[in-house]
């Protein structure tokens, strides 16, 4: 068993898995920040709003959201293509984690 | 079209819906169904989100507020976008700590507290039963759609409906007691629903979007030129929502269920991430047009709940109507049987079963069946909470007030959040926090939504509502704190989740946690790096056959004979008994939660092992500091592990030998003196018949048959060593043929009463199990039986001796038990008894030489089976597992004998 300690740099696979986790971790951040935005411009006294572009917004949004939630999830599913185990990132779920 | 057709299609739609279950359950339990643990099934499954409040309620939210519908679907995107930071924490932490229910991981995550339990339980069942009541509506409203405002059959529809879900989901949901098995049938079932309402609620879109208003620009015009055109935005309420349906979607029983209970599959995540938003924005899809189309074409108030239905009826498609009709029916069935399965099971494990542990008192865990009551009280649960969802619709009359309970009782489940996520994420949460946090946001939810919901005649005098209690104004329920002119439910929301979380942090803060406390919140917390637990019980002794014995009880004997046989194997030990290592301890206790929650099953552990359940060791895998040294110490950990495992073997092979070796002795000694005595005896008789002239005829004839019957007790002793050195050197042909076990069976028990009759003992069979085919030799496995049940007459020391035969069938082959109803074997024996001249009793008794047994587990090993001394019986039971059919001994046999 090799000491789990993370190393300093990163083979550039695993450096690429990391950041496609931490792309993860902001996506729900940004798609509230976008499904909020008609908030800023849906005022009851603006008459600009309609329910038909702010539903265009909306579903659009979502549309892009769902596409881009599944390239992240696709890519990060993928399994590690033989990676030393001294690189492992210690936020996947590894085989010597099953109960 | 004719309300009896209406109900004939219901009725074969349910029909189909059992079949549906029934079959995935046969497909599961014949292991065959991979497809039912795909991620396609578990995306749909999650739909139960989608109940009738939204298949049919979306709609009339459009229609009556615009846009504002779709934050309810909102929420739940933003979850599954969240998919990697939260879903694979619940998923993962609800796998390694088998999670039953929501009350359950809060109680685990709280030092298995039984009254956090009870208490997010309660909130649960005041959450689920108004929503009950809800999707009953519902679907009591479609069928007046149909039978043309006939409503005095409303009652006993409503009344059919819960009937028939309680029968279904008691039927399909508490099959099983293990929560980790899953319920393939309900989920199957679901995810048909699924189906069903998605293409529902598209096609009746499809058909006003393209057949009605010709088209999507034609569309867009219709909906600039309707009643909501004008995109009213409400800034607050459009955030609360989302945030509101978020956390609901989290934290409902029956999310929590489908979403980590029901999982089977982390993998299964990545791709619901995608496919369940999708699933969403086709649900959501349709909903502004049909709204529109309803409001454009049907007759001034007439309701918007119902457009979904009356939209195609009106327009003359009665068909489209029928799937329109069944769509909103699987919504709100699907809702009522996932919601009871999972407030049943928080019913049973936090409330039912500690109070009936109690009541039973010391002697809970050493008698009675365990499962049988936890089983009747989830039916029973089911049962009480579709019934108060019943009461409920009568009481409330199923006017107005109740369409605006969903939102009411997400805003109620939605109090768990702050505990739930607190607990998964920052480890300084404590009890006391999770404790006061719930409560006040219990209050507060009770008092400023819940009570005004109820209207006029509810439990609050208006005068409250205006004045606030006792005249302080400050205390009014929508306007707390003097706050007024908020929307009710954010006003509700925003306080109730401000104190939920300002008292969850402040108690934590100032609250110093248990040492159980500690220890679940570092696994819940790290648990990517603690998948393995450190600690739960400290060093204690505690006989393996007790916990077999409650075991049993808990988790029926099949399941934990076969756990504790293969936990003795990874130990090295052949049996059903392994070591009961501080491991071990911890793994039982977790199978046990997947049946009846952390909480219980800690509480039924505890008077067996005794003393304080945490040591210090694992106090210290706790503490940060400890840290370093737990790194060093795991690999010394690893391989301390593997000599614990070699010394054990060699310490129970040492004491094996050491045994054998006294044994051995005392058998030298006992052989000659088997020997000898007919030796002797054979010699003098001889002698006399030498020189007897004198002799009569008839001494000689019996002088002569002395010898005779002594020379045959000789041969006798002779054969059997012969035999069993034979089998042992696999010289022996095995005669291989196609037969029936109870054939098999009744030349033994044949064979036994004609052995000594002298000493009856009872012989209970079941027939029909034992009709099972084996290829296998008919002589030598009559000859294993013969040797076990003649053990039995001889050694079972019953009054009225009785000997049972169990046949089972397993995959691949068959086990038979031999129980009977003596005092059994001492388990420091039950290691010995299959050795060669081992005996348990004193040797007068036995009359053999102890080689029975040996011969018996050559010749079962021979036949490719194992023979097995089978511990937490009424008698001294012994299990023979035997394959269907004997081949590759056989091979073995040929290549050895060329």
């Amino acid at each position: 068993m090799r000491k789990a300690r993370s190393p300093l740099f990163l083979e550039r696979e695993s450096y690429r898995r990391r950041r496609l986790t931490d792309a993860a971790r902001v996506l729900p951040i940004v798609a509230m920040v976008l499904f909020f935005i008609p908030v800023l411009w849906a005022t009851p006294e603006d008459n600009a709003s309609s329910t038909s572009r702010g539903g265009f917004y909306v579903f659009a949004i979502w549309a892009g959201l769902i596409v881009a939630v599944a390239l992240l999830s696709r890519a990060i599913s993928q399994p590690e293509k033989a990676v030393p185990p001294a690189t492992k990132d210690p936020d996947q779920p590894d085989g010597d984690e099953g109960s | 079209m004719s309300f009896n057709i209406l109900v004939l299609i219901s009725l074969s739609y349910v029909a189909f819906l059992f079949l549906v279950a029934f079959a995935a359950e046969k497909q599961a339990e014949s292991g065959r169904g991979a497809w039912l643990r795909s991620p396609l099934i578990y995306t749909l499954s999650l739909s139960v989100y989608c109940t009738a409040w939204t298949f049919y309620g979306a709609v009339g939210y459009a229609a009556r507020s615009g846009l504002e519908f779709v934050t309810i679907y909102l929420g739940p995107t933003l979850i599954m976008l969240a998919w990697w930071t939260i879903l694979r924490k619940l998923v993962r932490i609800g796998r390694s700590q088998r999670i039953t229910s929501i009350a359950d991981l809060i109680s685990s995550r709280y030092g298995k507290s039984n009254a956090l339990g009870i208490l997010t339980t309660l909130l649960a069942v005041i959450g689920t039963t108004p929503y009950i009541a809800l999707q009953l509506q519902s679907v009591t409203l479609s069928f007046t759609v149909f039978s043309g405002g006939e409503s005095s059959d409303l009652q006993s529809t409503a009344l059919v409906v819960a009937a028939g879900l309680a029968i279904f989901t008691v039927i399909f949901g508490t099959r099983n007691l293990d929560a980790n098995e899953r319920h393939h049938g309900v989920v199957t079932a679901i995810a048909v629903e699924a189906v069903v309402k998605l293409c529902a609620l598209v096609a009746v879109g499809v058909f006003v979007v393209w057949y009605v208003a010709a088209g999507p620009r034609n569309m867009a015009e219709l909906i600039d030129e309707s009643a909501i055109a004008h995109w009213n935005m409400d800034g607050s309420r459009w955030m609360t929502l989302t945030f509101l349906s978020a956390a609901a979607f989290l934290c409902l029983p029956r999310m929590f269920q489908v979403l980590v209970v029901e999982n089977a599959d982390e993998r299964h995540l990545p791709v619901a991430a995608w496919a369940f938003p999708l699933y969403l924005f086709l649900m959501s899809l349709f909903v502004v047009p049909i709204a529109v189309v309803g409001l454009a074409f049907l007759p001034d108030g007439s309701n918007p709940d119902l457009f979904v239905l009356t939209v195609p009826q009106a327009l003359g498609r009665d068909g489209l109507a029928m799937l329109a009709f069944l769509g909103g029916f699987s919504s709100a069935t699907s809702m009522v049987i996932v919601a009871a399965i999972a407030v049943s099971t928080m019913v049973s494990n936090n409330i039912v079963l500690p109070i009936w542990l109690r009541a039973q008192g010391e002697g809970a865990t050493v008698s009675g069946d365990v499962r049988q009551v936890v089983l009747l009280s989830r039916r029973l649960s089911i049962a009480l909470i579709l019934g108060l969802g019943y009461i409920y619709y009568r009481i409330s009359g199923g006017g107005a007030a109740l369409a605006a309970i969903g939102l009411i009782a997400f805003a109620g489940m939605a109090q768990v959040l702050p505990a739930m996520l607190g607990g998964i994420f920052w480890r300084g949460a404590t009890r006391v926090g999770a404790s006061a946090g719930l409560v006040l946001g219990f209050g507060i939810w009770l008092w400023s939504l819940f009570l005004p919901s109820l209207g006029d005649g509810g439990l609050l005098p208006p005068h409250v509502l205006t004045d606030g209690p006792f005249g302080m104004g400050w205390l009014r329920p929508q306007a707390l704190f003097g706050i007024e002119g908020l929307d009710p439910v954010v006003h509700a929301v925003f306080w109730s989740m401000s104190f939920n979380v300002l008292g969850f942090v402040i108690g934590s803060l100032v609250s110093f946690p248990q040492p159980m406390e500690r220890l679940q919140g570092a696994q819940f917390v790290n648990v990517w790096e603690y998948s393995q637990n450190p600690g739960g019980w400290g060093q204690s002794h505690v006989e393996a056959e007790d916990l077999l014995i409650m075991a049993q009880r808990i988790i029926g004997p099949n399941d934990a004979q076969a756990l504790f046989q293969a936990e003795a194997a990874s130990q090295g030990k052949a049996g059903y008994l392994p070591e009961p290592t501080t491991d071990f301890v911890q793994r039982l206790e977790k199978e046990l939660a997947g049946s009846v929650g952390a909480a219980t099953a800690h509480a039924m552990m505890a008077p067996l092992l005794g003393g304080s359940s945490v040591s210090v060791e694992d106090l210290m895998a706790v503490a940060d500091e400890a840290q370093q040294i737990l790194e060093y110490s795991n690999q010394l950990e690893a391989k301390s592990a593997e000599l614990g495992r070699t010394a054990r073997q060699l310490r129970s092979a040492n004491e094996k030998l050491t045994a054998l070796s006294i044994q051995k002795d005392a058998f030298l000694s006992q052989i000659s003196h088997e020997l000898r005595t007919p030796m002797t005896s054979i010699r003098a008789f001889s002698e006399i018949l030498m020189d007897g002239e004198s002799l009569t005829a008839e001494d000689r004839v019996r002088y002569s048959q002395v010898i005779h019957d002594e020379a045959i007790r000789l041969t006798r002793l002779l054969d059997d060593l012969l035999d069993l050195s034979v089998l042992e050197h696999g010289q022996v042909a095995l005669n291989l043929e196609d037969l029936s076990l109870s054939k098999v069976l009744d030349r033994a028990v044949g064979a036994t009463d004609r052995l000594e009759p002298a000493r009856p003992i009872e012989i209970k069979r079941d027939r029909q199990t034992e009709d099972v085919q084996l290829r296998t030799d008919a002589d030598r496995l009559a000859q294993v039986f013969i040797n076990l049940i003649a053990n039995a007459k001889k050694y079972c020391d019953a009054d009225r001796p009785e000997l049972q035969i169990r046949v089972r069938q397993i995959k691949g082959g068959v086990t038979i038990d031999l129980v009977d109803n003596g005092s059994g074997i001492p388990s420091e024996s039950q290691e010995l008894i299959f050795e060669k001249f081992a005996r348990v009793s004193d040797t007068s008794k036995a009359g053999g030489a102890g080689l029975g047994l040996a011969i018996c587990r050559e010749i079962v090993t021979k036949l490719g089976g194992t023979v097995d001394y089978l511990p937490g019986q009424a008698g001294a039971a012994f299990r023979i597992v035997l394959p269907n059919t004997a081949q590759t001994q056989e091979e073995d046999l040929t290549v050895s004998a060329l």
